[in-house]
């Protein structure tokens, strides 16, 4: 089973964003980078279904050369292989991104040979656009489903479950290949190891220089204008008591809200 | 005079949900907008036998007519025949919006739409102004940062962030008349499709509908810390809700997350037991009405949103709540 990993280069925030005063882009001169949360756990979900199933698992990222540091961190936890979309850094609509992923793939899979299945993460940490895999499932003509927290493959069919709205589960059957956007909780990420860091450190990483491209008829967007934080109104906060002497002022709040029945 | 703004409407079992008359609500403020009696339509999906309720439940939220369709195949969710028979509707009135609840659903169907008719969309749109040029406020990062954008499309496509506005009916009108589409799904758009579907365990409260949600964080300290969480949620009625650290920790199941990975709730009251506030956090709870925060640092963010606090340890405050309620009851 060959599977592709799309992932993309995010800061970690931390408790609070900081804008730069142009009000452009997020202030990352103080943040580490990672990837979004739910790509952690696709990329963890392609190692382990490699591991079980054998074949080969690939990752790839549209960013700066900078995210060359996120492609090497899968590689530490068993990725077998590394793209580098090298774009300009910015912050891509996402008509642009799955454009230029959608693209690539049609390059990698003529010289490489066909992914079984392509893992994105529901929706990116930073942008949150919930597009992407869609978009690049579409133009490649393959099934696709977003959501995921469990995954089984059955011979040719892909088994994935989802939480149902309103509660439970609900899952869907997807021919291969096919893409699948993962949600956090599928799995919980490994750490990579010390040996695997060395492994990954090593490893060729393909570069493919990724100007912005053409989105031909489909109009881009949304066009992004400014960035501002929130106003986050202050609350008042009564301070019901202190230790557990405070349960019957606590008790008399729960009564008076009518939450208590 | 402009064509309409459609709204998709998720109806399980015949009840609009919270999220779609939500996205109904942003509609109307732009139809308003659009001025010259823009009207808001409905499409009507997964209600099943109970479409004809579901259209009765329209009634108040001015939508001047209710579409749903005629093939009992797209009453199970399947995102590529529901766009389509978004698409079809769009099409057919030559609206000028469609808008998607900010639900799994919501924005997995109107990418769809958006990729398969090449547009653009918008996701989790807190605000829209028409013009020559649209321009809208969306979230990102979950909600703890704005964008201000702009929107260029013969069709603007969005979903409406959850909980950013009301739900309830603006006033005591009838219900819309209901349409029936006739277009059958097609078969290539049936095969994503749910196969299978879990019921809740019965008695199960769930997350994202609780009044009462009772809380842990890393404050918790262990999966069998969790105890006195579910002793006090079991005498409210309240589901029990996490923080990252804790699923990350495997000491509960990831489907009790709240915050940007996790599940939005919107309860009467939220209860916050040793949870320090990471925004990733806040974002997924500050919808509630009312935030009771235990903890013991008065200085931890949470204090920030909470309207109501208790300074000490978690341990022996949760107990002592149980205890008091116990005894009240008798």
């Amino acid at each position: 089973m060959n599977i592709l990993v799309c992932v993309k280069r995010v800061p970690e925030t931390g408790g609070r964003i900081v804008l730069t005063p142009d009000g452009q882009e997020i202030d990352r001169r103080y943040l580490g980078f990672t990837v979004s949360p739910h790509e952690e756990c696709a990329v963890e979900e392609a190692v382990r279904i490699v591991e079980a199933r054998g074949g080969s698992s690939a990752v790839l990222t549209l960013g700066p050369a900078a995210a060359e540091e996120q492609l090497r961190d899968a590689l530490a936890i068993g990725i077998d292989r590394a793209v580098l979309l090298e774009s300009d850094g910015a912050d891509w609509d996402p008509v642009s991104t799955a454009a230029a992923i959608a693209r690539a793939i049609r390059d990698q899979e003529s010289a490489n040979g066909p992914f079984d299945m392509i893992l994105f993460g529901n929706e990116s940490a930073d942008n949150a656009g919930f597009q992407v895999g869609i978009r690049v499932a579409v133009a490649l003509g393959r099934p696709v489903i977003n959501g995921i927290k469990g995954l089984e493959v059955q011979g040719d069919t892909v088994r994935a479950r989802r939480e149902a709205p309103g509660g439970g589960w609900e899952t869907y059957e997807l021919p291969i290949p096919a893409v699948i956007g993962v949600k956090e909780g599928i799995n919980l990420p490994r750490y990579p190891s010390v040996p695997g860091r060395l492994r990954a450190r090593k490893k060729e990483i393909e570069r493919i220089p990724s100007p912005p491209p053409d989105t031909g008829s489909v109009p881009a967007g949304p066009s992004k204008v400014l960035l501002r934080l929130p106003v986050q109104e202050a609350a008042a906060v009564e301070v019901l008591g202190r230790g557990p002497e405070a349960a019957p002022a606590v008790v008399d709040m729960l009564e008076q809200i009518g939450v208590l029945s | 005079m402009s064509g309409p703004v459609i709204v998709l409407v998720e109806a399980p079992g015949g009840e609009p949900d919270r999220l779609s008359l939500e996205a109904l609500a942003m509609a109307r403020g732009l139809a308003d907008a659009l001025g010259g009696g823009t009207a808001v339509e409905a499409l009507v999906m997964g209600a099943g036998p109970g479409a004809a309720a579901a259209v009765a439940a329209l009634a108040g939220h001015r939508v001047a007519a209710a579409h749903h369709s005629s093939d009992p195949r797209l009453d199970t969710y399947a995102p590529a025949a529901w766009a389509a028979a978004f698409g079809a509707v769009i099409e057919a009135r030559g609206a000028v919006a469609g808008i998607g609840p900010g639900s799994d659903r919501g924005s997995e169907v109107l990418a769809h739409l958006a990729a398969r008719a090449g547009l653009p969309m918008a996701a989790n749109v807190v605000a829209v102004e028409p013009g020559a040029t649209w321009r809208l406020t969306r979230q990102r990062w979950g909600g703890s940062l704005l964008e201000d954008a702009t929107l260029d499309a013969p069709v603007r496509l969005m979903t409406a962030a959850g909980h950013a506005f009301a739900a309830e009916p603006v006033d005591a009108g009838a219900p819309p008349p209901a349409m029936a589409l006739s277009a059958p799904a097609s078969d290539a758009d049936l095969v994503v499709r749910v196969v299978s579907h879990e019921t809740p365990t019965a008695g199960a409260v769930t997350l994202g509908d609780a009044k009462v949600v009772v809380s842990g964080g890393r404050g918790v300290g262990s999966s069998a810390g969790f105890a006195v969480i579910e002793e006090l949620a079991g005498l409210l009625g309240a589901a029990v809700g996490v923080s990252r650290a804790v699923t990350s920790a495997g000491w509960r199941p990831h489907a009790e997350q709240v915050g940007q990975t996790g599940t939005r709730v919107a309860p009467e009251l939220y209860i916050a037991c040793g949870i320090s506030g990471a925004i990733q956090h806040i974002v997924g709870c500050r919808a509630a009405k009312r935030i009771l925060a235990i903890n013991t640092d008065p200085d931890s963010p949470i204090m920030q949103v909470a309207g109501y606090a208790v300074i000490g340890d978690l341990h022996s405050v949760v107990p002592a709540i149980s205890a008091e309620i116990r005894r009240r009851r008798g």
